[in-house]
């Protein structure tokens, strides 16, 4: 009996330091990034562009950067929530026989972890095709791909806890199956959905290698679809390992901000999913 | 009702076509790709791009065998370092910890989950990097940059932590108290049920969860173009720089229009991760999927 | 087509099988125009998939295969040409758990009037009043019409959804088991009601509990495992049953 107990105390141990290991990466992150950031975060900052000679450390702030984020996410956001939006109602049993839900479902499953540079790669070719250079449109496009896997999934989770007889309830009102997909089941699937699609933004706004190729760079603030513009990725990729210190703080200023996002989105999706919308049926 | 009906008929019809464009859509992406990557197949060989160690462009050598080499060095240093700690943390999270614990906890992991790729590369550029090339590798008596493999696989790991974490705790808490119980009502400790029962029971998702996790370190580019330093050689020590395929499309960008074929190459190389994540993906969706089904019976 | 004003449903050869599982078999029945019709028998032997296939709605589950006819006021609702909607409308559905929709308790009964009709606000306000001072609700909510339906108790949600059901002016009442998940109070309200309302809707109630059928019941229809065994006059079926499930089943021997 000894000899049992020690083993379970030492793979306890083991369980505490790997947990603490974890976490405490978590921790390194978060200081590193805040100590590093938050010096460098000023009002100049966020709400200048730069200045001429942008690698060689012109003054300004990285609102181009900052702009360009979201005007690239919360477009692809949209879309992504639309289109997931479809076809999770598309997934539901009355709309589509369960041998091609289950097909749309292993599809969209496999499709989430494909990287995003192979994304870029796809809408780069596509705009070289069309005989665009790198634009906030493309950038859009695939940061839409990006998201359709990631937002619908959640989108389908959420719809697949609308109980059965709620459906029965409003088509026995004479409800259609459209009728009852955008009243009743939206609102009920709500918190869900509204997480689901906080996640995606948190990922599109993050992401560097879709908008790599695509939404190229730019000093400036994007004016038009057309335009090349900076984000806070691509940014922080770009000038991290430049020599020049105040070059750096961009860097630095822009990883913060993306940190702060994430944290953001994960406390409130979190809270979203935790507390029902007061509407919903529990 | 006619109104009705036809909004009803317009909305559902709508939806179908959605659905069926993005079907298509990805069956695009995959046929474009092996389309743009022909042009280099047709000049050079398919053994000859996979296995040749001379990846030199403006020589006109694609060779990928020292970055696909990389790729395996990086990706299963990562895994090794990866697969026990989120094993025994999700070990830990599920069987061990008190509700309260494990409720403040949650949030960490999906914390760590949420963060870029790029804070990932920036972190582990400003930590490890230094780390390594100051007191690691000369520990073991090896010069190095701190831009190496050693860097690049410590911070793949850190990456995948949290995806194998949360599916492992999602198979954990699956498998039904009543065996947990039978086991413990034997006089087996909770170790040796977890040992025992609960491994063998969630074997399948603990498989589909290192699956995912392997295709996500595969696949990661950005934060490990930060760190490998980018040489596409095999690596002499794990000290040493390397590449691996995705960070090698991401270093490219650049000369891409510059050199002929050299656009086929990198889509090629974009094929290679896209099937190899697509291959990895299906397998552990469909092993996830044969267990959920054998517990709902 | 002669339609027999006092029969306001009525199946034919009707056979229903879900998962290629035969649950109705060779079902012909009446039910009969604003009386309230009980369907008895022991669970799991069809009662609801019978209810639940006049208005249609078995349909929406997978596998499931319907032949013969159901004709609704002479009409057959089976035909494949209809308006399934419209046919929907003309049966409420007060389900075994209550469900009310996420909205508030106004727009719950509201929902419904606002899809079919194009009515004003201030007509429907009166509508809305008068479902939910038929079912006996007003006093208890006429001050929190806008507070989420969800807030209310379970028995409150369960006469909500009757109100709901009420509003668009069905002439059936489909009735599943509406009391079984309620306390002993609430569900006397709702029977109370139910005998109330057999005066201008047809009633069909679905239930497992002989004593309810024999309280509020005017016809009855006997089903066991798929097959109808008997059916007729309340009075009949219960105290001069014909077939010999019937007298077992009435005893307590079956159930």
């Amino acid at each position: 009996m000894n000899l049992r107990r020690i083993e379970e105390r030492f793979f306890f141990t083991c369980m505490i330091v790997s947990l603490l290991v974890v976490l405490s990466s978590l921790v390194i992150i978060v200081s590193l990034i805040v100590f590093n950031g938050a010096s460098s975060l000023s009002l100049e900052m966020i709400t200048q562009t730069p200045t001429g000679g942008y690698f060689l450390g012109g003054s300004g702030g990285i609102l181009n950067a900052i702009l360009g984020s979201l005007f690239l996410a919360l477009p692809a956001t949209g879309l992504a929530y639309l289109i997931g939006m479809c076809i999770s109602l598309f997934l539901q049993s009355d709309f589509s026989p369960s041998w091609m839900s289950n097909s749309i479902r292993l599809f969209l499953d496999v499709l989430w972890g494909i990287p995003s540079i192979v994304y870029g790669i796809f809408c780069l070719m596509i705009m070289i095709a069309l005989g665009f250079s790198s634009s906030l449109l493309a950038g859009i496009c695939a940061l839409t791909l990006l998201e359709i896997p990631i937002i619908t999934r959640y989108i389908d989770e959420s719809i697949k806890t609308v109980p059965i007889g709620l459906k029965e309830s409003s088509y026995s009102l004479g409800s259609t199956k459209f009728e009852t997909s955008i009243k009743v089941i939206q609102r009920q699937a709500l918190p869900g959905i509204l997480a689901g699609v906080l996640l995606g933004l948190g990922r599109g706004i993050g992401d560097a290698a879709s908008i790599l190729f695509t939404a190229g760079f730019s000093n400036n603030i994007p004016t038009s679809l057309f335009d090349s513009t900076a984000a806070l990725p691509t940014m922080i990729y770009s000038l991290y390992a430049q020599p020049n210190p105040v070059v750096r703080e961009k860097a630095y200023a822009a990883a913060f901000l993306l940190l702060i996002i994430v944290l953001i989105i994960s406390v409130v999706s979190r809270l979203l999913t935790r507390r029902l919308t007061k509407h919903v049926l529990r | 009702m006619n109104i009705r009906k036809i909004r009803n008929d317009l909305g559902v019809h709508f939806i179908r076509i959605i659905c069926g464009l993005l079907c298509l859509l990805f069956f695009l992406i995959f046929f474009t790709l092996i389309v743009k990557s022909s042009t280099i197949l047709g000049d050079h060989s398919l053994i000859d791009l996979l296995f040749s160690p001379t990846w030199n462009p403006t020589k006109g050598e694609f060779g990928l065998g020292s970055v696909i080499v990389g790729t395996i060095y990086v990706t299963v240093i990562a895994l090794i370092i990866a697969i026990p700690i989120s094993l025994l943390s999700a070990v830990y999270l599920s069987e061990y910890a008190p509700r309260k614990i494990r409720k403040i906890l949650r949030p960490f992991i999906d914390v760590l989950a949420g963060v870029p790729s790029v804070v990932y590369g920036l972190c582990a550029f400003l930590l490890l990097v230094p780390l390594v090339k100051d007191y690691i590798a000369p520990f073991f008596g090896i010069q190095s940059t701190g831009l190496c493999i050693f860097t690049a696989s410590i911070t793949l790991a850190i990456m995948v932590f949290p995806i194998i974490i949360s599916l492992c705790v999602e198979s954990f808490d699956a498998v039904p108290l009543a065996l947990k119980e039978a086991s413990l009502s034997v006089g087996a400790t909770k170790w040796e049920t977890i040992k025992k029962v609960v491994f063998k029971a969630s074997a399948p998702g603990i498989f589909s969860a290192i699956l995912l996790g392997f295709g996500r370190a595969f696949g990661e580019t950005i934060a490990i173009n930060m760190v490998i330093g980018g040489v596409p050689r095999i690596p002499e020590t794990i000290f040493h720089p390397g590449q691996t395929l995705a960070s090698l499309i991401a270093s490219s960008y650049g000369e891409l229009m510059s050199i002929p074929l050299y656009e086929s190459a990198l889509i090629f190389v974009a094929l290679i991760l896209f099937v190899v994540v697509l291959l990895f993906n299906l397998f552990s969706v469909l092993v996830l999927r044969r267990t959920k089904r054998k517990w709902k019976l | 087509m002669i339609t027999n004003p006092e029969i306001q449903i009525q199946t034919k050869h009707l056979n229903v099988s879900i998962h290629n599982h035969e649950v109705l078999k060779d079902v012909n029945i009446i039910i009969p125009s604003k009386k309230l019709t009980a369907i008895i028998g022991p669970s799991g032997c069809g009662k609801t998939t019978l209810l639940k296939s006049f208005n249609r709605l078995l349909e929406i589950h997978e596998n499931v295969q319907i032949r013969g006819e159901i004709t609704v006021d002479g009409i057959n609702i089976l035909q494949p040409k209809l308006d399934v909607p419209d046919i929907r409308k003309k049966m409420g559905l007060l389900s075994q758990k209550p469900y009310p929709l996420p909205m508030s308790i106004y727009d719950n009964v509201a929902y419904g009037l606002r899809i079919h009709n194009h009515m004003s606000s201030k007509k429907i306000g009166e509508l809305v009043t008068h479902c939910l001072k038929e079912v006996g609700l007003w006093n208890e909510v006429q001050n929190r019409l806008h507070d989420p339906a969800s807030r209310l108790s379970v028995g409150q949600q369960q006469r909500l959804c009757l109100a709901r059901a009420m509003a668009v002016q069905p002439e059936v009442l489909l009735c599943d088991e509406p009391t079984s998940a309620l306390d002993p109070l609430s569900a006397q309200q709702i029977e109370l009601l139910l005998k109330k309302l057999k005066n201008d809707y047809t009633v069909v109630l679905v239930t497992h509990t002989l004593r309810q059928a024999k309280r509020i019941a005017d016809y009855v229809i006997f089903l066991y495992f798929g097959k109808i065994i008997e059916q007729g006059p309340a009075d009949q079926v219960f105290n001069n049953p014909f077939r010999p499930e019937t007298k077992a089943y009435m005893k307590g021997d079956i159930s």
